[in-house]
């Protein structure tokens, strides 16, 4: 890291027209096979499907490998390929290209996604071969792949997250893909739910970023040496007349290099105006504060949210067990190879900002350390091969993040590589395993495999041999740098408390991961490689690639442990898991694919699996050794690292180490290398083939801590108590508010209305027609009551002609 | 005694009052009209004893004259609706002769 | 024939013309003897082919507008309205005859030309693929057979068709009246015009609570178009006399909107006498925004749309959906934003606060929904509330944000809304509990969902994520707090959608749908071109962008009091 302290300059660009194709073909690939997919497979055979899935891999690959040449041939500050396609959006200050970028840290993700993806596209012709829906699988293969080569090629943010979320999109689509059963389909949306949590984590910091560059959160007299720009929005001061020319990029030119400064969502840009000294936007940036906080840890740590989800850290990781759900090929590339390594990658490419946040990098690396340690734990006690890999994927990505925390970016990003290829080699070996024992995933009833698989076992015992941390298999090169540069950081902080211990504290709880992963690892390998075969040909019933299991456990673990529990490892736990299986759910019809049915019912022996297959184990377990070369220390060979010097241009990042001697730098390599052998042997010890009572024993005496850890200390639940059903209720309240409230206020008021029309109607009736037909009625009654007088006899006007005049007399007389 | 104006008057009141009772009262139409006569000769004693008390000349007796013979042509005419109204409803009775009340 | 400078008008009165043909049509019948099924026929192609050549003049006058040109000039200023179309209408009270579209109509417009061809084709009862599919979806155009009966009513469709068929067009004409009228009379006529169709539309043709649903939508919008003219006769008389279309000027008063504009912009409205004591401008913001907000619909006057949206026929929700919630914030960026800009500024904290509302709000209400109509408008309602909240940011990021949300909503909400009557079509009913793993039946339409979907989720690469990032992204600087409560509706929305899906696609296929036959042709024809244009918007918003900036950069300039 030395060559840190000379001073950086903005990045040269050289165009390069041909990066767009990169991704183009990937998705040249699923638009066909997802439009004509299903008629080219009825009516050209399944061949055609991924020879056109296939084809478009290699292509790519060797186009990535065409832009490698170009890079190689430039000089190390000037390898920055750029290809602008078309303006995507332009709205005041922001604006955002279609536009791919190739730097040594993406060329490097590039080359693991597109070798590493083809090799996969070849096992899965093997592996899904008698998938009834082929075409939709390398359709949504194909996709993934693009949309991964969005993320890492991305000349922006934007573009990033274009990929960001089509991972998600892709991973969704593969994790449910045999959605016939419910169970993988909940696993799929869980995922998908859960990387949006992220996400939002991530939307958030980066609008934070991009704001705090437009200067908006502190007046623009902070800032140093520039003249901020704030965005020309109503709320500014700006009195420019012509909002184009004001929201244009201002430049600020440093040794004849012109700088763009202000919001910006480029990469390139923000690197430039960030790292180059003379802009003063890194020295202003450090010194805001946004709700107390200072600025760029915030963004440092919300953008960190958005990598737990996709990197499935804590505690957003619990998407990733239940991914397993997904075919064993997408497993080994997504879940383990590429999209998972998103997060990683998003910090090593942001080194620049995580590197000025001390807060941050304890933040990244604690989180890291403490993943890596909590998967662990749980990676001891599962049985199904699939979530050993997947919790020890869970927990290798903490020590990415341990990495790229410490401010070790180079070695972080080489675990990245070195993971890709051991994990993609363990997944596949688990997959070839899976195929060969009929769809068995319980490594409870494996066992023996070494003599029916040959070639699955080496490679599967090869890359055990990496991940567990042995030299001359890569896994010890990243993984003891990491630990190396975790014990020399001593500049971390803890929530803006300084915390020297902190570096040393994560070494140390690393090394003892780093003993427990080669002691899960070695578990697994001898648990299904050695000893006696334990399955036997028609219990295919209870293949179960899902994660139905997981959710299962809780139940089981009443019904099904008491005998379990007495020797899990034996002949006899058969029929009592068969048993168990039958009575949860998906035992018959809910079995996913028919085709899937029909191979598990050839039973029998296992077998090794075609050569499209071994071919690609060995292919890949090859990487993983080879590797290694990538990152001999210069403890060994006095060179810089040949990775770090690659990546050095793109990781311009200022983190100091504190400094030991050789000899201690010696001790620690052998730390982690008996850390890798008290794994080894006591995994030796307790599983080879399959001898040992020690661990029936053990677990009878701690069950019920073993049942916390297999249960993943309940984490599911606890997630489903916290969140989920606290959501669904306020979903529920707010529906029955929407409707009986909001609605019913509406409705009342309807009523009112009607109510008052009625009284409206009623005065109108009673009250003003009922005083005009008053005056009608009182007319009618007096006449009827008159009409008595007019008899229409004489007799009768006479009497009253008598009395008048009788009247008038008296009259007379009274009143005289 | 000497009959004063006062008998006479009485007398006229009686044959008045004899007749309006008789009008309103009967419901044959020809005792009606005799009842008429009685009260037009009640009014002819009243001219007739005024004039010979208050008056003077002949002026009482001519008009008592005059009422007769109006008298004699009322009851010509008056016999001659109550056939007529004998002829439509075939009774004499006042009551029957109601259609001036619809 | 058709030219820059009438091509608004063509736009506005083809569906008129095609209505008054089917009018005509069924007044000589008797005289002709022409049979029931003709007339049928005759109306239906009369209406595909005048909505589509309303979509054709629509394009044309996207691709005639100039986002850079100056365009009209009001008191010297230019204003960037172009197609002017103008002309004395009623003198006394100087209403002109005025259409012409600026940066921020012209959008409108082509979404209205789109969604209506869309709405017409989806109206029809052809193409369904066989007699199977059309009597599943009670189609017979013969009376026997199942027919009127509460379980298999008859498809909207093959009923009244020439009267539908009228008031659709009808409809088309008030839609695309209301969005090119400079003249404040002449909005609110082409306003009400809109208005009535809408309301047959759904009570007559609709579902089984149709009359309910069409008199609560019509007297809500009534009670906000009240309001409205109450406002605009209260402008109308602040007014000062302005040119008139033949030079002269007119007597007193005006109801040009871009002098109106001006006038506002000089301060004109903000010294006018109190009301009731409160400020003028104040008042008449209030009254415009209700009556607008009601359309949009805004929190707590939202209720009208999950009834309107689950009684109207398919075409109509689409056209409800895609064009008329779009006319509420169109009206506020219309009137209340430059007429009033000193209360639109006291007024942009409220309107935020009910963005906000209406964002978590309404997708935590769609989360609980069985019914996948009602959770399709709920979600309609969610997504209107970024529009809301990037109107009152007011930055132009959010601004621009704020319109691309209405354009791309009223390209994705049509499809979810046509994507819903599909299975309604079939299933005759719309409970998401009771299907399931329908994806395994219907592939072709589970794959079209799904994209419709996430697009409305806002998966980048789709319509929607751009304008809700730049909504959020815009408002964050302004509305830091509200911002971050509105992100997190980006979790729930993706919950609800995903646990549709989930719930009618994914699982074992229910029995009780084995046989169901997919998307047909007719339905191909509605949503593949939305769904194009839904990638396509994705990766090149632009495209809708580059003409709406620069109106909206003038809006918000003329914001500023001066």
């Amino acid at each position: 890291m030395e060559h840190a302290t000379q001073e950086l300059g903005p990045l040269a660009v050289h165009t390069a027209g041909y990066l767009w194709l990169i991704p183009l073909f990937p998705v040249v690939g699923a638009v066909i096979n997802s439009l004509f997919g299903i008629r080219i497979q009825r009516t050209l055979g399944k061949k055609w499907n991924h020879g056109i899935a296939v084809g478009m891999m290699t292509l790519s690959f060797l186009v990535a490998l065409r832009a490698l040449a170009e890079m190689i041939s430039l000089p190390a500050s000037e390898r920055f390929l750029q290809n602008t396609l078309w303006n995507m959006a332009t709205a005041g200050s922001m604006r955002f290209d279609l536009a791919f970028a190739l730097d040594p840290l993406s060329m490097m993700m590039v080359l693991i996604i597109t070798f590493i993806g083809t090799l996969i596209h070849v096992f899965s012709i093997g592996y899904m071969a008698e998938e009834p829906s082929y075409w939709r699988f390398f359709a949504y293969m194909n996709l993934f792949v693009f949309a991964m080569l969005l993320l890492v090629m991305g000349d922006n943010f934007a573009v990033m997250f274009f990929g960001w979320e089509g991972v998600g999109l892709a991973s969704y689509l593969l994790i449910s893909f045999w959605y016939t059963d419910i169970e993988k389909a909940k696993a799929g949306m869980k995922a998908f739910v859960v990387n949006r949590f992220g996400d939002f984590g991530f939307l958030i910091g980066l609008f934070l970023l991009f704001w705090s560059l437009g200067g908006v959160w502190q007046p623009r007299a902070d800032a140093r040496s520039v003249r901020y720009v704030p965005e020309i929005g109503y709320k500014s001061d700006s009195t420019a007349l012509n909002p184009y020319e004001s929201t244009g990029p201002r430049t600020v030119t440093i040794h004849g290099h012109a700088i763009p400064l202000g919001p910006t969502l480029n990469f390139r840009e923000l690197r430039d105006q960030i790292v180059v000294e003379g802009t003063g936007v890194g020295e202003h940036l450090r010194h805001q504060k946004v709700w107390g906080v200072m600025l760029l840890t915030l963004v440092a740590m919300l953008m960190f949210v958005g990598a737990m989800g996709k990197s499935a850290q804590l505690p957003l990781y619990v998407w990733l067990p239940d991914a397993m759900a997904g075919p064993t090929p997408v497993s080994a590339l997504i879940h383990a190879a590429t999209m998972v390594t998103a997060g990683v990658y998003m910090v090593a490419r942001l080194s620049y900002i995580y590197a000025m946040s001390p807060t941050a990098m304890g933040w990244v690396a604690t989180v890291g350390v403490l993943t890596a340690f909590f998967a662990a734990t749980i990676g001891f006690f599962q049985y199904d091969i699939k979530k050993v890999l997947a919790y020890s994927t869970v927990s290798q990505l903490g020590f990415m993040f341990i990495g790229v925390g410490v401010g070790a970016y180079w070695a972080g990003s080489y675990h990245l590589l070195t993971h890709a290829f051991f994990k993609a080699t363990l997944f596949l070996g688990s997959g070839s395993v899976i195929l060969g024992c009929h769809h068995e995933q319980d490594m409870r009833q494996m066992g023996g495999l070494k003599k029916h698989m040959p070639i699955t076992a080496w490679t599967y015992l090869i890359a055990t041999w990496a991940i567990a941390g042995f030299p001359w298999a890569s896994g010890f090169y990243s993984k003891d740098e990491i630990l190396w540069k975790a014990f020399t950081q001593r500049g971390m902080e803890l929530f803006g408390t300084p915390a020297p211990w902190l570096g040393p504290a994560v070494f140390a709880l690393g090394l003892v991961t780093a003993t427990a992963t080669s002691f899960y690892m070695f578990r697994s390998y001898y648990m299904t490689f050695t000893g006696k075969y334990r399955g036997g040909a028609g219990h295919a019933e209870e293949h179960d690639e899902d994660p139905h299991s997981a959710h299962a456990a809780p139940h089981h673990v009443t019904a099904g442990h008491p005998h379990d529990n007495k020797d899990p490892v034996v002949h006899g736990a058969h029929a009592v898991h068969g048993a168990h299986a039958a009575h949860t759910a998906h035992a018959a019809p809910a079995h996913a694919a028919p085709a899937h049915d029909d191979h598990g019912h050839h039973g029998g022996l296992p077998h090794e699996s075609p050569r499209s297959i071994t071919f690609v184990l060995v292919t890949l377990a090859t990487g993983a050794v080879l590797v290694s070369l990538l990152g001999i220390p210069m403890l060994w060979s006095h060179h810089e690292p040949i990775l770090e010097h690659w990546l050095a241009p793109a990781l311009p990042a200022e983190v100091s180490f504190a400094h030991f001697s050789h000899a201690t730098e010696w001790l620690f390599q052998g730390m982690g290398v008996a850390a890798a052998t008290i794994g080894w042997f006591f995994a030796m010890k307790l599983f080879k083939d399959g001898k040992s009572s020690v661990p029936a024993d053990l677990k009878a005496r701690f069950f019920g801590v073993w049942t916390v850890v297999y249960n993943k200390y309940y984490v599911d639940e606890a997630y489903h108590a916290i969140v989920i059903r606290p959501a669904l209720f306020l979903a529920a309240f707010l529906s029955w508010f929407d409707q009986h409230v909001i609605d019913w206020f509406v409705n009342f008021v309807g009523w009112v209305a009607r109510l008052l029309a009625a009284v409206d109607d009623a005065f109108d009736k009673y009250v003003v027609d009922g005083a005009v037909n008053g005056v009608g009625g009182l007319t009618r009654e007096g006449g009827r009551l008159l009409r008595r007088i007019e008899t229409g006899r004489i007799q009768t006007y006479l009497y009253g002609a008598a009395l008048g005049s009788l009247l008038v007399v008296l009259l007379n007389f009274l009143f005289r | 005694m000497i009959p004063t104006l006062s008998h006479y008057l009485a007398v006229a009141a009686v044959l008045f009052t004899l007749g309006l009772f008789t009008v309103l009262t009967r419901r044959n139409a020809v005792a009606i009209l005799m009842g008429v006569e009685l009260m037009l000769n009640g009014a002819n004693l009243n001219l007739v004893a005024f004039n010979k008390f208050v008056v003077g000349g002949l002026t009482g007796q001519t008009f008592a004259l005059f009422v007769v013979v109006l008298a004699a042509a009322e009851a010509a005419v008056g016999l001659a609706i109550v056939l007529s109204i004998f002829h439509t409803f075939k009774t004499i009775d006042v009551r029957a002769a109601d259609l001036m009340r619809e | 024939m058709i030219r820059p400078d009438n091509v608004l008008v063509w736009a506005t009165f083809l569906p008129v013309i095609g209505a008054a043909l089917i009018l005509a049509l069924m007044s000589v019948r008797h005289f002709l003897g022409l049979p029931k099924r003709f007339l049928d026929q005759s109306s239906r192609w009369i209406t595909l082919v005048a909505s589509f050549l309303m979509m054709v003049t629509s394009i044309l006058a996207w691709a005639w507008f100039d986002p850079k040109a100056q365009g009209l000039l009001v008191q010297g200023k230019a204003t960037g309205v172009q197609m002017v179309n103008r002309g004395i209408w009623i003198r006394p009270f100087n209403v002109e005859w005025f259409v012409g579209v600026d940066g921020l109509s012209i959008s409108m417009v082509l979404l209205t030309g789109l969604i209506s061809f869309v709405a017409a084709i989806a109206s029809m009862p052809w193409w369904q693929g066989g007699e199977k599919a059309i009597h599943m979806a009670g189609m017979d155009e013969d009376d026997h057979g199942h027919g009127n009966d509460e379980h298999h009513p008859k498809h909207f469709s093959v009923r009244m068709v020439p009267g539908y068929m009228i008031l659709l067009l009808l409809l088309m004409t008030g839609m695309m009246g209301t969005f090119v009228a400079l003249d404040m009379f002449l909005f609110y006529v082409f306003w009400e015009v809109m208005l009535l169709p809408m309301y047959f539309l759904i009570g007559v043709w609709g579902g089984p609570r149709r009359e309910y649903a069409a008199i609560k939508f019509f007297l809500y919008t009534l009670a906000g178009s009240v309001l409205m003219l109450l406002a605009i006769i209260a402008v109308y008389y602040r007014s000062l006399p302005a040119v008139l279309a033949d030079g002269t000027l007119s007597a007193k008063h005006t109801f040009n909107l871009l002098e109106l504009a001006a006038q506002g912009r000089a301060g004109q409205f903000a010294t006018a006498v109190p009301i009731f004591g409160f400020a003028f401008t104040k008042i008449v913001f209030v009254a415009f925004f209700i009556g607008f907000a009601i359309k949009i619909p805004m929190f707590p006057f939202h209720t009208w749309l999950p009834d309107a949206h689950v009684e109207a026929p398919t075409p109509i929700s689409v056209i409800l959906a895609g064009i008329l919630l779009k006319m509420g914030p169109y009206g506020i960026l219309r009137f209340n934003y430059p007429l009033l800009p000193d209360a639109t500024e006291w007024a942009a904290n409220g309107i935020a606060v009910f963005g906000v509302i209406n964002i978590i709000y309404a997708a935590y209400v769609a989360l609980a929904q069985r019914d996948i109509k009602k959770l399709v408008a709920y979600s309609s309602v969610s997504h209107m509330g970024f529009t809301l909240l990037g109107m009152a940011a007011m930055t132009p990021m959010a601004m621009s944000g704020a319109v691309l949300n209405m354009f791309t909503h009223g390209i994705i909400s049509p499809a979810l809304f046509l994507l819903v009557g599909v299975i309604y079509d079939r299933a005759h009913h719309r409970d998401m509990e009771r299907f399931g793993g329908l994806a395994k039946e219907l592939p072709e339409y589970a794959g079209l969902t799904g994209l419709a979907f996430f697009a409305s989720l806002g998966l980048p690469g789709l319509a929607g994520f751009v304008a809700e990032f730049m909504v959020l992204a815009g408002a964050f600087p302004v509305y830091l707090t509200f911002t971050v409560i509105s992100a997190t509706a980006v979790i729930i929305t993706a919950a609800y959608y995903l646990w549709a899906m989930q719930r009618v696609f994914l699982g074992k296929l229910n029995q009780a749908y084995v046989g169901f036959p997919d998307v047909n042709w007719r339905e191909r024809l509605t949503l593949y071109p939305l769904a194009a244009f839904m990638i396509f918007l994705g990766f090149y918003p632009q495209f809708i962008l580059h003409a709406i900036n620069p109106a909206l950069q003038m809006l918000i300039q003329n914001l500023r009091p001066v």
